[in-house]
């Protein structure tokens, strides 16, 4: 442990947290463009594509995720491994359900 | 694990073992307790994706009369208020106690920016007679925001408590910032989920 004494201070520049806040306007610029377009059922694709992106930049730089251990990384990861699981079934249900015929 | 001696020792340095397994743990802990947040808000992120597959239509025409300019001004907001914040656990790293104290206030500021923008944008709605029961797009809509809301105002009010906290010292040479960073790590999380239901909700193509 004692070689992780200082690991939390890990001073990340006022260049880098600029470009990350920079890149994060740029790509709600690109996602609001983009849903003037139709790709059909990809548009919700493209954007979740980009809110993620979104979210991986602020979950590794501002959250300093990309600095942490991996203990942190599977606490991190496990909720969206379950999200998945929620939302997965939850359509997989809606889509397959026969319609009950009166 | 170091002794009693070695932990009082270091308590006494205030960088030693003992403060830097709190300090881990306690960012550790936030971390699950964020796990927690996802899932929250992931039952309502699961329902939305049942209805909206069940009334694509009724999804579409909804989200028309939400305004995309405002959800946008909102997003940029946010985004910049995390900047903040990150600056901010940057300036507690240093003990910089002027520049925390100032890009907190900032922070604080955007939040309030964000929740005075919500309730225009409420208004509004309530104005032209859309409420929660007007359908079920409205009724996630106003969860979803709503819940989302309510995590900015707790926000706010632990960035409000860093800066009481910082404005009485507590964050001098040989102390702990974990409070700031721990709080950081809230008020982002509070961001990446706007980050999710501003596209959901404002963009739906």
């Amino acid at each position: 442990m004692s070689t992780h004494d200082h690991t939390e201070e890990h001073h990340t520049g006022l260049r880098v947290y600029a470009a990350v806040c920079l890149a994060l306007f740029v790509l709600t610029a690109v996602t609001v463009y983009v849903a003037k377009f139709d790709f059909g059922d990809f548009n919700i694709v493209v954007a979740m594509v980009i809110a993620s992106i979104k979210a991986s930049i602020v979950a590794l730089y501002f959250m300093h995720l990309k600095f942490e251990d991996k203990l942190t990384w599977i606490y991190a990861l496990y909720p969206l491994f379950l999200l998945s699981l929620l939302i997965g079934f939850t359509l997989m249900e809606t889509f397959t359900r026969v319609p009950v015929i009166k | 694990m170091s002794s009693t001696a070695e932990h009082a020792e270091s308590h006494a340095h205030g960088h030693g073992l003992g403060e830097a397994v709190t300090h881990n743990a306690a960012k550790f802990g936030m971390w699950l307790f964020l796990g927690t947040e996802i899932l929250l808000f992931g039952g309502l992120f699961a329902a939305y994706a049942l209805f909206r597959a069940k009334f694509p239509d009724l999804f579409y025409d909804s989200h028309k009369k939400l305004d995309v300019t405002l959800g946008a001004i909102n997003t940029i907001v946010l985004i910049f208020s995390s900047f903040t914040m990150a600056l901010a656990v940057s300036a507690s790293q240093r003990r910089n106690r002027k520049w925390l104290i100032i890009l907190l206030a900032i922070t604080f500021i955007c939040g309030a920016a964000f929740g005075v923008n919500k309730y225009f944008e409420y208004s509004a709605k309530f104005h032209h007679h859309i409420y929660p029961e007007t359908n079920i797009f409205f009724a996630l809509y106003f969860m979803m925001t709503g819940l989302h809301m309510l995590h900015v105002f707790l926000g706010m009010g632990i960035i409000l408590a860093l800066i009481i906290m910082a404005k009485q010292g507590r964050f001098k040479e040989g102390n702990r910032y974990t409070p700031v960073e721990v709080g950081g790590l809230y008020w982002h999380l509070v961001d990446l989920i706007w980050i999710y239901l501003f596209p959901l909700l404002y963009l739906i193509g």
